[in-house]
């Protein structure tokens, strides 16, 4: 029963339906916000729950899935190897949404392999590396997202070049990237809401810092660092398929980005003209944003109408798991055929 | 052709033909088209391509053997030699049995040294470019002049040669003329220019009615499919990936949905077996009848996969098609060594059902049982074969439609949960059975969810560390495996008067180990066979081992793996167990077992 003063959404549910067990990450964890904001995302979108299904790897961010949407079937993997996991459920239902959650140590070491391959399939599913540089759950190890100097307890510095979540993305062919940052949940909803909604592998690097093992002011993963150095390319907002888009905009000031469910992203633009329609040009931003030592934050590039998987796979769309057994094995007759096939 | 009758001096449906030839050179078509065309008279008749690891250039052997008993092994004699190979001629020459025949290309120029075999010279470039065959195929079609050759000194019926060229060619009216040409010109030099007599050759009969000639990776395919296949994901290996691409080749003839015309399982070529058995454990966890196939260095990656899988308690079939290891070792050789492998696959305490199909309608037969107890006992179930049974071609028994319903594991969807008159926890023994209840994504009831995890969970998913919970969990799983003993294939026992020895073996082996039988019977030295067909083992085995004196285990590999596991499941009886194993990369012989065994006997 909910009490009178509960609000509830379009499905007549209340936050408290997209809750999930009580987070077990240290305190000011910046995957705390990631989880907070799916489930301001999923309940403002009135997605039902049990549309949802939540995938993850192994380490921190791959606990949180615990810790939102308890309705929502949910499956803990293996290190690295959530895409593949994520890939073979969804075929049993493509109606399905599925949100994929891993961290820098997950999908850029073991499962770089994965991350890559299911963007070239463009599986549609949300697909969030919480990236903080550093291996938590075996106390603050180096990931290879970590910067080049980064220095750490027990660790000396890190030698080698670190790699770009987004630019691995972008040319990994991803239909839908993007960068967040823990310290700015706003936009993180934003773009949630709009992964949600988007047909394909929907990247989302969200740098989300370890207050444990590597939050030092001046280390690029930092809350510190993040807020005094985040460039977000546009204000992000989403507008669902019903309604009429009202607000005003300046001339030239926005873009909109129609998706496959009748929905439309909203880009205010706030310092450059970007529109995240070239790849290029993603890429150029990157690299002059490296060079700038700044933190580029928002919807980077997307593509709504590239095939998914489940184009391509020439599957029946109905739900496969409840495909009756009868309907399941072929006939009698067809296997006369084949055995007169055999020679 | 000349006449011939099957008088004593000649040698009837009882030989063995190897064919030397380069890798790559096109053999394929003139080797199988002779043995579908013996297969067609209806004569017992089996092929081994033995093959390097390349695609073109090296030796490559193919045998036939023809044998109206029915016994499929292989040969350790041969008594027709095809060499086409110079590098292999002198080898060839060398396995050939005194009194057989030799028939090689005239390009080869190397010096006949025998005098105790018929040797032919086939002039196959000039009889290829007489028969007008196109340049660019010549070297091909070069093989089509030993089949013609073969033809006339074996009495090969020329109709069911075209039969077999019309089959390979899918009708094609091009190519099976190119190649009846050469194969006519081939017998017409041989009748005109060969004035030897063969002192082997083949005679119709009726050993094949009901027969057809398939592979096991094929008849497996199949099979999963017929037991009601819906995803696969797979990554290429030798010698597994003729499973996979079988289940492409026949998705549109079979598993079409009648509305909309598009398929009903999903095949998905993935990254490696790591991603593969991912794929097939999220699908199978999400309710879809799932199944992949690799060989050992692919299982050893699954491996982690599979752990999770049996603790999570998720369905899922793999298929093991060996080749010989460790390592990449001999991939185009045969070996059972991945039983223990797969036996114990995983990290902790972990034991999964193994079927060892040991014939292609058998590879048939439990590429849809094999789905139906993973589902059963939501685990993961292996079937293994070898190199040996899954690409070769083999005569064996029509498949046979399966006689029982598909099988569903205690699935609950919505109107199950609505209907419920008990909290249901996804792993609470509700049954007494140790297999709990599950449910699957899509399921729209509010208490439908839960969180499936590879870490300690409580009856209701929820993690837990509490150390009664654990073990209370493990002695689950345990018992549900325990149950599979009655749920597995039994073995197949053959008795014989006086026996009182036995031997236990599977797979492949079987048609050796059967063949030895006869041999052993008529050297006075009677045995019981018993076919193994899955771990882990029942009543039956023990019992089996208990009645006899002494039991061979026989296996192709180094260590004894099936004598290993049989010793522990009858500690008191291990004694008994003597261990017999071949481990070349070929396929075993029934001399070969015959010989060991008497060997020991006879001490």
């Amino acid at each position: 029963m909910t009490a009178k003063n509960v609000k509830l959404n379009a499905i007549g549910l209340s936050k408290e339906a997209y809750s999930g067990a009580p987070s077990t990450l240290c305190k000011g964890c910046g995957h705390n916000a990631i989880v907070n904001q799916m489930i301001e995302a999923c309940y403002e979108e009135s997605i039902p729950p049990e549309k949802i299904v939540k995938f993850s790897g192994i380490g921190c961010s791959s606990k949180a899935p615990t810790y939102f949407l308890s309705r929502s079937f949910g499956f803990n993997g293996l290190h690295g190897r959530m895409p593949s996991l994520a890939t073979g459920a969804l075929f049993a239902d493509s109606s399905l949404i599925g949100i994929g959650m891993s961290g820098d140590g997950d999908s850029v070491s073991i499962g770089m392999g994965q991350f890559k391959h299911v963007m070239r399939r463009n599986l549609p599913l949300v697909y969030i590396i919480a990236n903080n540089g550093v291996y938590g759950l075996t106390k603050g190890q180096m990931s290879a997202t970590a910067e080049e100097g980064l220095a750490l307890k027990n660790q000396g510095q890190n030698m080698y070049m670190p790699i770009d979540i987004v630019w691995e993305a972008l040319v990994g062919q991803a239909s839908f990237v993007a960068r967040g940052f823990s310290g700015d949940p706003k936009q993180l909803k934003g773009l949630f809401k709009a992964a949600l909604h988007h047909r394909g592998t929907a990247v989302i690097d969200v740098i989300s810092p370890c207050v444990t093992f590597n939050n030092r002011d001046d280390t690029l993963q930092s809350y510190a660092w993040g807020k005094s150095h985040e460039v977000a390319l546009h204000e992000l907002s989403f507008v669902p398929a019903a309604e009429d888009i009202k607000v005003e905009y300046g001339k030239g000031q926005t873009a909109k980005v129609d998706l496959h469910d009748g929905t439309h992203i909203i880009l205010k633009k706030l310092r450059q003209d970007y529109e995240p329609k070239d790849r290029g040009a993603a890429l150029q931003l990157l690299e002059e944003a490296n060079r700038k030592q700044e933190l580029v934050t928002g919807l980077i590039y997307i593509d709504p109408n590239q095939k998914t998987i489940f184009d391509i796979d020439y599957l029946p769309p109905s739900k496969l798991n409840r495909v009756p057994d009868e309907k399941l094995r072929p006939t009698r007759a067809s296997l006369d055929d084949i055995n007169a096939m055999m020679f | 052709m000349a006449e011939k009758k099957s008088t004593p001096e000649f040698v009837v449906n009882d030989f063995s033909i190897t064919v030397g030839t380069v890798n790559g050179s096109g053999s394929q078509t003139a080797n199988l088209t002779l043995m579908r065309a013996i297969f067609k008279m209806g004569i017992p008749v089996s092929g081994k391509n033995i093959f390097p690891s390349n695609i073109q250039g090296l030796p490559t052997w193919y045998t036939i053997r023809v044998n109206k008993n029915g016994y499929l092994a292989r040969s350790e004699t041969t008594e027709v030699v095809v060499a086409m190979n110079p590098v292999s001629f002198a080898d060839d020459l060398d396995k050939l049995s005194p009194g057989g025949l030799f028939l090689y290309a005239d390009h080869i120029r190397q010096e006949v040294h025998r005098n105790d075999v018929i040797v032919c010279e086939m002039p196959v470039k000039k009889l290829v470019r007489e028969a007008d065959a196109p340049r660019n195929l010549r070297d091909y079609i070069a093989n089509m002049v030993y089949v013609g050759v073969l033809a006339h000194l074996l009495n090969i019926d020329v109709e069911k040669l075209q039969e077999a060229l019309s089959f390979h060619f899918g009708g094609k009216e091009k190519p099976i003329k190119l190649n009846m040409n050469v194969v006519e010109k081939a017998i017409q030099w041989a009748a005109e220019n060969f004035d030897q007599t063969s002192p082997y050759c083949v005679e119709p009969m009726a050993g094949t009615e009901g027969y057809i000639m398939a592979k096991g990776n094929t008849a497996g395919a199949l099979g999963a499919i017929y037991g009601g296949l819906q995803f696969t994901a797979w990554y290429p290996i030798t010698p597994a990936t003729g499973l996979p691409e079988a289940l492409i080749k026949y998705r549109p003839l079979v598993q079409k949905d009648e509305g909309t015309g598009r398929y009903k399982y999903a095949v998905v070529q993935a990254e490696d077996e790591l991603a593969a058995v991912g794929m097939v454990v999220g699908a199978g966890w999400a309710g879809l009848r799932s199944v992949t196939a690799t060989s050992g260095p692919g299982m050893s990656l699954m491996g982690e996969y599979v752990s999770l899988a049996y603790f999570a308690e998720i369905p899922i079939v793999i298929w093991d098609v060996q080749r010989m290891g460790p390592s990449t070792g001999l991939p185009t050789r045969t070996s059972q060594g991945d039983i223990n492998l797969t036996y114990y696959l995983g990290q902790g305490d972990t034991r999964h059902p193994v079927f060892f199909p040991g014939s292609v309608h058998e590879c048939f037969e439990f590429g849809w049982k094999s789905i139906d107890l993973a589902e059963q006992i939501q685990a993961p179930v292996f079937v293994l074969i070898d190199l040996d049974m899954g690409m070769n071609q083999w005569m064996t028994p029509a498949f046979k439609y399966p006689d029982t319903p598909i099988k569903r594991s205690k699935i609950l969807w919505e109107e199950d949960l609505e209907n419920l008159d008990w909290e249901w926890g996804r792993y609470l023994d509700k049954d007494g059975d140790g297999i709990p209840y599950r449910t699957v994504p899509g399921n729209t009831h509010p208490k439908s969810a839960y969180f499936t995890r590879g870490t300690g969970h409580d009856e209701y998913a929820k993690y837990s560390e509490d150390p009664e919970t654990w073990a209370a969990n493990l002695e689950r799983l345990g018992k549900k495996f325990e149950l599979t003993r009655t749920m597995v294939p039994e073995p197949e026992i053959h008795f014989r008067d006086g026996a009182e020895i036995g031997i236990i073996a599977f797979g492949s082996t079987t048609f050796a180990v059967d063949e030895a039988c006869d041999y052993l019977e008529t050297d006075g030295v009677p045995v019981d066979y018993l076919r193994l067909r899955a771990l882990p083992i029942n009543e039956d085995v023990k019992e089996f081992i208990r009645n006899h004196k002494r039991v061979y285990v026989v296996e192709m590999n180094r260590d004894g793996q099936m004598c290993d596991i049989l010793a522990l499941e009858v500690l008191d009886q291990a004694t008994k167990l003597i261990s017999l194993t071949y481990n070349t990369g070929l396929q075993l012989t029934a001399t070969w077992v015959q010989n060991a065994i008497l060997g020991k006997e006879m001490k």
